[in-house]
């Protein structure tokens, strides 16, 4: 069965496309659409973004993504527009002219990434409200510094942008099956529905889950692995919801990271200031929550946050729903509570009561798009001056995302004072037992683990402790 | 600058961007990958050492010829003439013949119908190694005694007797990381079969007359059967100095072999494993002063990390030695540098070629001897510079044109940085977690490559019968702005619009035996030979069109307005069609050789450099003391360019050097595990500056004054000095730690890159 797409107005259909084949490597082959370019095939330097284009109604809704590991079958049914798109009748719009004239490129291999991000943003794409230096978080530059970006980003910061022609390219463009095939042996599924998701699991237990790909498009770009039978949840109409209720939020295995951004921030505002800081734009427009817990890694950033608020996972398979607390998900290294034939189909992330202390700080070399040393993730519920209840989290320390069961010993039942602190940060020492690795050394994190809480402590006593909220002298 | 496509139609563009910016922003600017491939065009990838050092027991390729879409598997013994692509020392090979000397280090090379295939087969290959002891660290080759040459030793006075003498003395030490070039565009090169055994290579190399030779010799050619071609880089930055020859050998390789056009687009991590990076150094420090912070003795000893081949480590440690005094007048004083032989793939030249860790070393110098005395380090900066009576380098060149004290002075009125330090140090007072810091330091960089021969450049100027013009040279562009200042500096010379000025791609058959575009030298070198071929076509016209209108032929000139000979009045166009018809030759080279410059290596004396870049940043940044965790709030930066030749493109050299060392010494991780395996080989390990830490708030002044020397119309290089000014952030950051504990006269133990974990070290030592 083919992959269409809606491209420039043309529907391009790709007869018996590769399942792991990428959109990058169809839009600089066979398309010669080679504005587009390869930096990392990572997704992590942004020179590959294009936006993708979904019908919502009579509108479009467009997202910036790494078009270095997006499958073929992600792009079924939607329009894909790239650098090119802009300036097709040989007249630059007004970002590019913007920043053909401000030096907002030096060598340019970088440029038409910065160009889609900073279009997507003008247009209104996912996570178009975002500060300029957001949208652009996941583009790499190594020649200008970024500040004519920045300011071209500023100064066009919106466009028109037409979509009657796009949605009504994209009715029917999908067709009406479950789109599925076969290439070189290998199956893929893109299933529309939590049911049609359900049969194709109970026939394939051994298929692999795919939301956004974020992190299995490294294991064909880098691991050069050949994937079998993937089925593609990204058009899962029924796994889109996001529910927010007065009790928390329930996030649906298909919504992005993006999507939920605003739900997750009304949450608590840790909780969006660290969502912000997961991967870039590019990244977060398509990786999904779900995905970032259901794939166990030790280091999703995800994963301690909710736990710490309390959340519930849900799996679903042919034999039902079940749900579990999210921190009895991750058993072991690489090793999940998740059945043959079964899929996680939402996480509920209660709303912390008002007299919830929360706090989550992640640390990395770099702000953005980094990937955790530690993350720390606090709920104290304090009463009265004293500590009732604490779910202490932790990314970075574990094989998995961990409970930090001693420190939350230390300060349940104490009063909320320095002295239970320090007690609660030397106990910390005890719950891990961390690897030294390329993002730091095991004394480090856990001397880093400890700062914290720590942190937490002098942020509850209005002390200043985020270099980022500072402004020069 | 000509566009045949009027993408801007407005083109209004007094502040002249780059000539490929409307390119660059639509996504039409070709790099090596975007051409389209030609049909039959094989895809190739290296076999890569599992070794940090071994010799080759065994090499079975048997799994990776059998691979579906395998044409060819290459080994060393496949190479008809000379394995190597060594700049300097003929150590380079491209595939390993008989042992292996770093980690990730090419043994064999697969040609096959699709980059996927070639790549996956190359992970097939089962080669056997019998491992020797390698040397990985500083340390190891140090007490192995692995050393590329002798350790090199620049002193003045007895700096031995001056330490003893002196009223003060500290001692010290400091780690400066190594960085990775990061280029956005990974190494390319595609190759292609010319009839009778030509070669036609496509590279993405700042240095296409060494591509040229290296292949020549490789395929036991001549130089005149290979022809190498450089558009465009997407970035370089040192990184495709020498280390571009790799890959252009490989596709050379199978062109030869096969006959078929071959294309080598090297995958991210392996680029990063396979190709060098910037030394990393140890350095070791004794100083002695007066009590008011004057240095009266310096001993410095940099260990460098050279890698394990000779590449160009010589000459960057000789930069480092050469920029170790700064700005700074060191009375007596003894500079060690050893050029230490590991078994990690060989370092290599990055922006600033050495000279930022030698400049970073006194820096600390002088932050220590603040910090020894309890004095604003500014002061003891101040107090140490060159001035008059105090003008000789270490190397004996006597400087004649400081002009860093007027520059930090200026800099430290218009930032006011005295003011913002005390605020500062109100706001420290009162601020238990987070620290602030405020740093001023300067640059001054020495211009010319310091090997003398590479100071010479080429170029050819052709105008056509339509008045168009046509400029090539010997540089190539990678980002830097080259192109649009030698198409102005062209346009000038004729009185027309940069708009009919056509800048070519860098070939090796338009001009030969070129410098590699490096060492700044850019604009100085090519735009004085572009010049010289456009005046010497314009004298041409001149001398012809005072014949034609009965004037002498300096009353012909070359304006705006059009070109006026006595009191005719044509177009270019018109001039150029006229001569064109008179049977004036319209084409010309031009040629330029930077004068003055000597130096005697042996000896470490002489004048190295032709002239000095400067300039000079303040820095301030806030530090989180419990997690380690820092932001740059803002920068201010005084920059000498001399007379810019454009002030918007070197005003974005500067801010991207900038931000680039400050990556380098704040987020830029470069580690090899004991076995001597990169850690750091994707972006999702190795973090490079992204938008938001460019400081908050970034001023760039450029300096007022032109140039001593009759460079290029009186500008200065820009490409590498800027980097430097970043030496600010971590000095910075070094005075927040510092905050953390107020009664300790020493100098926090902070080593570069200053990333979280570093920083919280470097807090802990102080509270000791």
């Amino acid at each position: 069965m083919a992959v269409r797409f809606l491209f420039d107005g043309e529907a391009v259909e790709l007869a018996s496309p590769d399942p792991t084949g990428t959109l990058l490597e169809t839009l600089r082959g066979p398309l010669r659409r080679t504005g587009t370019k390869e930096g990392c095939a990572e997704g992590d330097c942004g020179a590959c973004t294009v936006l993708v284009g979904e019908a919502q109604g009579e509108r479009v809704q467009w997202r910036a993504v790494n078009a270095c590991i997006l499958f073929l079958p992600m792009v079924h049914g939607k329009a894909v527009m790239t650098v090119e798109s802009l300036s097709a009748k040989g007249r630059l719009n007004p970002l590019q002219a913007c920043m053909a004239v401000n030096g907002s490129s030096q060598c340019g291999f970088c440029t038409p990434g910065f160009v889609m991000s900073l279009h997507g943003r003008a247009i209104g794409a996912l996570g178009s409200e975002l500060p300029v230096a957001d949208a652009i978080a996941g583009n790499l530059c190594r020649c200008t510094g970024y500040g004519p970006i920045l300011e071209a980003g500023e100064a066009v910061s919106s466009l028109a942008q037409d979509d009657g022609a796009v949605a009504a390219g994209l009715a029917g463009l999908a067709g009406d099956a479950m789109a599925s095939g076969v290439f070189e042996g290998r199956q893929w599924f893109v299933p529309r529905s939590s049911d049609e998701l359900v049969e194709v699991l109970a026939e394939h237990p051994e298929a692999r889950i795919v939301a956004g790909a974020t992190d299995l498009g490294l294991w064909v770009t880098k691991g050069l692995r050949d994937l079998d039978c993937l089925v593609f949840i990204g058009d899962v109409a029924d796994l889109k919801a996001i529910e927010e209720t007065p009790e928390g939020v329930r996030i649906g295995a298909g919504v992005r990271y993006a999507e939920a951004h605003g739900a997750l921030a009304r949450l608590h505002p840790d909780l969006g200031e660290l969502v912000r800081r997961i991967g870039g734009l590019q990244v977060r427009s398509s990786a999904t929550v779900c995905g970032n817990i259901a794939n166990g890694s030790p280091i999703g950033d995800g994963p301690p946050a909710l736990i710490a608020l309390g959340a519930e996972l849900t799996l679903r398979s042919a034999s039902g729903r079940r749900t579990i607390p999210l921190e009895d998900y991750f058993l072991d290294y690489g090793k999940q509570d998740r059945r043959a034939g079964e899929f996680v189909e939402s996480v509920f992330v209660p709303r912390p009561s008002a007299g919830t202390l929360v706090h989550i700080s992640k640390l990395s070399r770099r702000f953005d798009s980094d990937i955790s040393a530690v993350l720390g993730a606090f709920a104290l519920t304090v009463e009265a001056e004293a500590i009732t209840a604490a779910r202490i989290a932790f990314g970075g320390m574990a094989a998995t995302p961990r409970r930090a069961a001693g420190c939350e010993a230390a300060l349940v039942g104490q009063p909320f004072s320095e002295a239970t602190i320090a007690a609660a940060a030397e106990a910390l020492k005890g719950d891990f037992n961390p690897l030294s690795d390329v993002r730091g050394t095991a004394a480090y994190r856990i001397e880093a683990a400890a700062a914290l809480l720590w942190r937490l402590w002098h942020r509850a006593q209005g002390t200043a402790v985020s270099v980022l909220d500072m402004e020069p002298c | 600058m000509a566009t045949s496509a009027p993408l801007w139609p407005e083109a209004a563009m007094p502040p002249l961007p780059h000539d490929s910016a409307h390119l660059h922003v639509a996504g039409l600017a070709r790099y090596v990958d975007d051409e389209p491939e030609l049909p039959g065009t094989l895809h190739l990838a290296f076999g890569l050492s599992s070794e940090a050092r071994a010799r080759i027991v065994g090499i079975d390729l048997d799994a990776v010829r059998a691979f579906p879409g395998v044409v060819a598997v290459y080994t060393a013994a496949d190479i008809p003439g000379e394995n190597n692509v060594g700049p300097i020392a003929h150590d380079d090979r491209v595939l390993a013949d008989g042992e292996v000397i770093s980690h990730g280090q090419p043994v064999f090379l697969v040609a096959a119908e699709t980059r996927l295939a070639a790549r996956k087969a190359a992970r097939l290959g089962k080669v056997t190694y019998a491992p020797l002891k390698a040397a990985i660290t500083v340390e190891q080759a140090r007490a192995a005694g692995q050393r590329l040459e002798a350790d090199q030793r620049m002193a003045r006075g007895d700096a031995t007797s001056a330490l003893a003498a002196a009223e003060h003395r500290l001692a010290g030490s400091l780690r400066i990381g190594a960085q990775d070039h990061f280029y956005l565009e990974g190494q390319i090169a595609h190759a292609r079969p010319v009839e009778d055994g030509q070669v036609h290579v496509v590279s993405s190399s700042q240095h296409p007359s060494e591509v040229q030779h290296l292949v020549a010799h490789l395929l036991g050619k001549s130089s005149a059967d290979v022809t190498v071609e450089v558009r465009r880089m997407g970035g370089a930055f040192g990184g495709k100095e020498s280390q571009a020859a790799l890959f252009a050998a490989a596709a050379a390789l199978v062109v030869h072999h096969t006959g078929r056009p071959a294309k080598f687009r090297c995958d991210r991590d392996d680029d990063m494993i396979v190709t060098g990076k910037r030394h990393d150094f140890e350095v070791d420090y004794e100083a002695g002063h007066d009590a008011e912070g004057r240095l009266k003795a310096v001993k410095l000893r940099f260990g460098g990390r050279c890698g394990a081949t000779m590449d160009l480590s010589p000459g960057i440690n000789d930069r480092t030695m050469f920029h170790a005094d700064n700005c700074y007048f060191l009375p007596e004083v003894e500079i060690l540098s050893e050029r230490l032989k590991t078994n990690t793939v060989s370092a290599t030249a990055f922006r600033g070629f050495g000279g930022p860790q030698g400049m970073l070393a006194i820096e600390r110098v002088c932050d220590a001897v603040a910090a020894r005395l309890g004095l604003d380090p500014l002061d003891v900066r101040q107090r140490n510079l060159y001035g008059p009576g105090r003008d000789v380098t270490p190397y004996g060149m006597t400087i004649e044109d400081n002009i860093a004290p007027q520059i930090i002075a200026r800099l430290r009125e218009t930032s006011r940085y005295d003011a913002r330090r005390q605020a500062i140090a109100a706001f420290n007072a009162g601020s238990p977690v987070l620290k602030k810091g405020i740093a001023l330091t300067p640059v001054k960089f020495g211009i010319s490559f310091t090997t003398t021969h590479l100071n010479q450049a080429g170029a050819l100027v052709h105008v056509y019968a339509d008045g168009s013009i046509q400029a090539n040279h010997g540089g190539t562009e990678m980002g830097q702005g080259l192109h649009i200042k030698i198409a102005q500096i062209v346009a000038d010379v004729f009185g027309v619009g940069v708009e009919a000025v056509r800048i070519t791609a860098t070939r090796t058959d338009k001009v030969p035996n070129t410098s590699a575009t490096a060492a700044s030298s850019g604009a100085d070198l090519n735009g004085m030979a572009a010049r010289r071929a456009a005046m010497a076509i314009r004298e041409r016209m001149a001398d012809f069109l005072a014949g034609v209108f009965g004037c002498a032929a300096d009353e012909v000139r070359f304006t705006p307005e059009g070109v006026i000979a006595g009191e005719a009045r044509l177009t270019f166009a018109e001039a150029a069609r006229k001569a064109w018809l008179g049977r004036i030759s319209l084409s010309s080279t031009g040629f330029y050789a930077t004068p003055e410059i000597e130096y005697d290596r042996a000896t470490h004396c002489g004048r190295p450099f032709y002239y000095f870049a400067y300039g000079a940043a303040v820095s301030e940044v806030v530090v989180d003391t419990l997690t380690g965790e820092h932001k740059v709030l803002a920068v201010d930066i005084l920059h000498d360019v001399g007379r810019s030749l454009n002030p918007a493109i070197d005003r974005g050299q500067i801010e991207g050097g900038f931000v680039q060392g400050q990556g380098w010494l704040t987020t830029e991780v470069v580690e090899w595990d004991a076995k001597g395996r990169l850690l750091n080989h994707s972006p999702a390990t190795y973090k490079v500056p992204t938008a938001s830490d460019r400081p908050k708030r970034l001023t760039i002044d450029l300096w007022d004054g032109e140039n001593v020397k009759p460079t290029i119309h009186r500008s200065k290089a820009v490409g590498e000095p800027p980097l430097m000014l970043a030496n600010s952030v971590f000095c910075a950051i070094s005075a927040a730690i510092a905050a953390t504990a107020p009664d300790v006269r020493d100098l926090p133990k902070l080593d570069a890159p200053a990333t979280p974990e570093a920083v919280l070290r470097a807090i802990a030592g102080l509270r000791g």
